[in-house]
């Protein structure tokens, strides 16, 4: 019966979805530009032992966390804009978010450019943005069209006001904001982490719990509302967790572009268009492929780092263009 | 109280020339009543009154004793089935599991139940629509995918449906069979409230006709009263050819 079929294909889906993601957590972190004696790891010594649990784990974790939030906030946006190419970067949400970290460490004085105080400007940036799709929400309809174009010019002012900032800032800042935006994985603090799970995993449950409605959202405003959903506050809440997603995400790593559309897209013709297996695939999916670019990224061309930005937007571009011509 | 109870309903588009005019009608029972009216006459937008989605500007529409507009979605859902004239063709689902979207209103469960089910497979048995059931909904013809919609709502088992042009696609063979159907449902207990151009199978099968001009309820009554040709021909401004059988069978047919 159907009702098994689901169920069953959910579990499976899930379950591959875990096994992928905890491989590629439990391998990346050994791969890398400077072989580590496994001699010395396993005796827990330096320096080895320490490169590993300080640099290479938590890196892993911070790119499994970034690359989940990235592209379940995509499949999120896929789903609430009824549209295969919305993405937090093309409604203006990430440049949203960009433009406010990129405020903060300009105008930050010395060097203070960690974690809390770009957090809190980034999520103030891509709040920023939602406040003003909210307003143009009140005052027509929520189309498709009318959020792209929105996103477009907002997109637009923030990566001019970007360039202002830049600009203005001495030639110490600019190298940061320049660093930053590339985009990139770092070693952070646990301290980080933890605080950064804090946020992404309640939001990726209530992604979770929110699949079953974001499958009825894709018949169209006027369907949904007739099957009891309301809609318009199920957009706002989508958008306001989008935006913590990529807030949380950007104020860590910078812009990292093509996750939330490349990894959504790729599971949607694997696993199909139901967000009850879409989602769950998505988020472990895509912490799993931003792994996998962070890996690329230190060691094609160790000891050279590639920023990770660098490798999905090669990756993803091409992917892009393919799917644009396919569609 | 009333099933349904629309009192000097006014509605009005922002920036727009106001679409209904007080429309008052009061349903107490079981029926099919067809709503027609020359395009622009405000049937859509009476029928999404009725669902809810949208307010009236003034005047009041309640089902069962409380107004649509007001009350949380779910729960109005549950007494109401709006079946619009289409949704997006690329809707990326089987037909099983467009039918499913009726169980939403029910719970908010991650999956469906044995009920959901059971209700899936009783509005296709009445739809026939087996042969299509794993069918994707894009892959349907216009035809396919309005019956696949009439499914969903009556997998939603709400006392009330409101069609939106359900018949505008459908060959005679599946026009006859929609009437048919609606007759069922009447039988069964369902206030149906459907939107057609077919003046001539609302004649026959219609219990009750709601004639809509101009934002206006220009006739409500039975099909014997509410379609005089007289009154057709003022609304929609061609001659009207009416016939009456033995058993008061209205028969409709219109042009030169």
């Amino acid at each position: 019966m159907a009702s098994n079929d689901l169920r069953g294909r959910a579990r499976w889906v899930l379950a591959l979805s875990l096994v992928g993601a905890a491989v590629t957590v439990a391998i990346c972190p050994f791969l890398g530009g400077s072989g580590l004696d496994y001699a010395n790891v396993l005796r827990r010594e330096a320096p080895d032992w320490a490169i590993l649990v300080n640099l290479r784990v938590p890196r892993t974790l911070l790119a499994f966390l970034a690359g989940a939030a990235l592209s379940g906030g995509g499949a999120l946006f896929q789903a609430i804009m009824r549209d295969a190419l919305a993405t937090p970067s093309n409604l203006g949400v990430s440049a949203g978010a960009a433009l406010g970290a990129v405020t903060v460490i300009a105008f930050s004085s010395g060097g203070d450019t960690r974690f809390p105080l770009v957090w809190i400007a980034a999520l103030m940036g891509a709040g920023l943005v939602i406040a003003v799709v909210k307003a143009l929400g009140r005052s027509m309809r929520f189309s498709t069209s009318t959020l792209l174009l929105t996103g477009i010019a907002v997109n637009g002012i923030c990566a001019a006001l970007v360039l202002l900032l830049h600009s203005l800032a001495g030639i110490t800042k600019s190298f940061q904001i320049t660093h930053w935006l590339m985009g990139g994985i770092d070693a952070v603090e646990y301290a980080v982490l933890i605080l950064l799970s804090a946020v992404i995993v309640p939001v990726c449950f209530w992604l979770l719990r929110m699949s079953r409605v974001l499958n009825v959202i894709s018949y169209g405003e006027t369907w949904a509302e007739g099957r009891g959903i309301d809609c318009r506050r199920i957009t706002m809440r989508g958008f306001v967790a989008g935006a913590v997603l990529v807030g949380t995400t950007t104020a860590v790593t910078g812009p990292i572009s093509f996750v939330g559309l490349i990894v959504p897209h790729l599971l949607r013709r694997l696993v199909g268009p139901d967000y009850r297996l879409l989602m769950p695939a998505s988020i472990l999916g895509g912490g799993a492929f931003l792994i996998i670019c962070d890996t690329i990224s230190r060691t094609v061309l160790a000891p050279v780092e590639i920023p990770v930005g660098v490798t999905t937007a090669l990756l993803g571009g091409p992917f892009l263009v393919w799917l644009l011509w396919s569609r | 109280m009333s099933l349904l109870s629309l009192r000097e309903v006014t509605f009005r588009y922002r920036e727009g020339a106001t679409v209904l005019k007080g429309v008052s009608a009061e349903v107490d029972g079981p029926q099919v009543i067809a709503m027609i009216g020359p395009n622009g006459a405000g049937k859509s937008t009476l029928l999404d009154l009725i669902a809810g989605q949208k307010a009236p500007e003034a005047g009041s529409c309640d089902v069962m004793g409380r107004s649509a507009h007001a009350m949380p979605r779910a729960e109005l859902c549950r007494m109401v089935a709006h079946v619009p004239q289409q949704v997006p063709a690329d809707v990326p689902f089987t037909v099983e599991e467009v039918v499913l979207t009726g169980r939403i209103p029910y719970g908010r469960g991650l999956y469906e139940n044995t009920e959901d089910y059971a209700a899936m497979e009783d509005a296709i048995a009445r739809t026939r629509l087996e042969a299509f059931r794993r069918r994707r909904f894009a892959s349907l013809s216009g035809g396919e995918k309005q019956r696949v919609l009439l499914a969903a709502a009556l997998c939603q088992q709400s006392p009330i449906l409101l069609l939106d042009e359900p018949g505008a696609h459908l060959d005679p063979q599946n026009q006859s069979q929609l009437w048919e159907l609606l007759g069922e449902l009447r039988t069964s207990g369902h206030l149906v409230i459907a939107v057609t151009h077919h003046l001539a199978l609302a004649a026959q099968n219609a219990d009750r006709i709601w004639l809509l001009e101009n934002g206006r309820l220009a006739a409500d009554g039975p099909p014997c009263e509410a379609l005089r040709p007289s009154r057709l021909e003022e609304v929609f401004r061609v001659p009207f050819h009416w016939h009456q059988n033995e058993q008061g069978r209205v028969f409709l047919t219109y042009g030169q």
